[in-house]
């Protein structure tokens, strides 16, 4: 799923000669650039790892060089989600909710070795992976994992999003879990979750 | 909202000045006056006191034990206005019964009690709710009865507060309770995915409750019809 490898695209050409400078490209190319290095995170800290997060985003280790700076804390508003911390099975379908509500093309980062495996936390409390209830892009180990290791994962979603293709749109189909199973929620639900309340404005993900 | 009262800590004359206590011993020292008083208003409902590592713990009996609480929250010669903690404790050794255990402090005369009430073997776990005494008591208990299966008579919601109220697998803090819980993973993502979230809320809890009526139209009907509440 986007990890193909195709050829390094060609990037620039410039007429010196015509003032008003042009520049060919692939639309693809221009496309993933932009939303490689414009990814607004959805943090979701559940536990220590967050702590974590925090330092990554704060000026030592400065999210912002990557075009991360804008946490969204609206799943509406938000294209990466990064789980950081461990996920109760309480948590799982409110974990499921958010993501359903992100819009497409989306990824998600799962932080530390308790979102990835559950970790130590064996236990009847804890989600034993958290690819069991979302589909996730990259894995961090550590616990906590270091802030350069969250800034080395973040590299390597961007790599990702980079090498994504129009011509293959399977990475952005929004997955729909089998209507039968426990992970399918009716559209009519997350809109239903996505209302506008207060003086927000209508973001459903059907657009109504 | 009534008012409230300040209260400033140490104020009851002829309190020591607090310092930092020093060589206490594992086992013995002084009591708290608290539980001399105890013993003189309930008489053998005071089953034992003991001093451990300076804090003084009094057995009580449990039927016994809501009359005890009140008591010293409102006696003026105890005043214990502050409950800290109730919990329980089950202990390996299968002959000894589980504990359920207050943590009481007194601001006004700087003292810190526990009262323990051993709950009989065989008997339902059963114990009166402090509630009417410390509305501090309602999620405390709460959390109680969902880790130990501990019931509150008198608690006015006892229902699970940290685990969901579907949640099927029994009491996670009971010795008998396998450390992965009872169901195989597939089956506790299975439940967990299929619990509502919106679902595990009341009305007071939601603050929807204060803006209910500035709420459009629709969803004010779908939370009136129970859908979004599970009331
Ligand atoms: S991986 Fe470690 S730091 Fe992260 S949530 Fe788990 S225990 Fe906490």
């Amino acid at each position: 799923m986007g990890l193909i490898d195709a050829p390094t695209p060609t990037v620039v050409s410039v007429d010196p000669v015509n003032s008003e400078g042009w520049i060919t490209t692939r639309l693809d190319f221009l496309v993933n650039w932009g939303r490689a290095n414009s990814l607004w995170p959805m943090p979701f800290g559940t536990a220590c790892c967050a702590i974590e997060f925090m330092a990554t985003a704060a000026s030592k280790f400065d999210l912002a060089r990557f075009g991360m700076e804008r946490m969204g804390y609206s799943p509406r508003q938000a294209d990466v989600l990064i789980c950081a911390g461990r996920v109760p099975f309480k948590l799982a379908p409110v974990l499921r909710r958010i993501w359903q509500q992100m819009p497409q093309p989306k990824w998600a980062i799962s932080m530390g070795a308790c979102a990835s495996t559950g970790g130590m936390f064996d236990n009847y409390a804890v989600v034993q992976g958290i690819d069991t209830i979302i589909p996730i892009d990259v894995y961090v180990p550590g616990c906590p994992p270091r802030p350069e290791a969250l800034i080395h994962a973040i590299m390597m979603l961007q790599k990702k999003v980079m090498k994504d293709r129009m011509s293959d749109s399977a990475a952005r189909v929004e997955m729909d879990p089998d209507p039968a199973s426990q992970l399918y929620i009716p559209p009519s639900r997350i809109d239903q979750l996505s209302e506008q309340f207060g003086n927000s404005i209508p973001q459903m993900r059907s657009g109504q | 909202m009534s008012g409230f009262t300040v209260i400033q800590s140490g104020t009851a004359p002829g309190l020591p000045t607090p310092a930092s206590p020093k060589n206490v011993p594992h086992r013995g020292g002084a009591a708290n006056p608290s539980a001399e008083a105890l013993k003189a208003q309930f008489g053998d409902a005071i089953r034992r006191v003991e001093v451990v590592w300076g804090e003084t713990n009094v057995t009580i009996d449990l039927a016994r034990a809501l009359d005890i609480v009140r008591w010293l929250h409102d006696d003026p010669s105890q005043h214990y206005e502050y409950l800290s903690d109730v919990t329980a404790v089950e202990f390996r050794d299968r002959g000894m019964p589980i504990e359920v255990i207050w943590h009481l402090r007194s601001i006004k005369y700087r003292r810190f009690l526990r009262l323990k009430a051993p709950l009989a073997k065989g008997q339902p776990l059963k114990v009166s709710s402090v509630w009417s005494v410390y509305k501090g008591a309602d999620w405390l208990e709460r959390e109680c009865y969902d880790m130990f299966g501990i019931v509150f008579e008198g608690h006015p919601d006892l229902r699970r507060i940290l685990l969901w109220e579907q949640y099927a697998e029994g009491f996670p803090l009971r010795k008998d309770f396998p450390l992965r819980g009872r169901f195989s993973r597939a089956e506790q993502l299975r439940q967990a995915l299929s619990a509502n979230p919106e679902a595990r809320y009341s009305m007071e809890e939601l603050s929807i409750a204060d803006a209910f009526q500035e709420l459009p139209l629709d969803m004010r009907a779908r939370i009136r019809g129970g859908e979004s509440t599970g009331e």
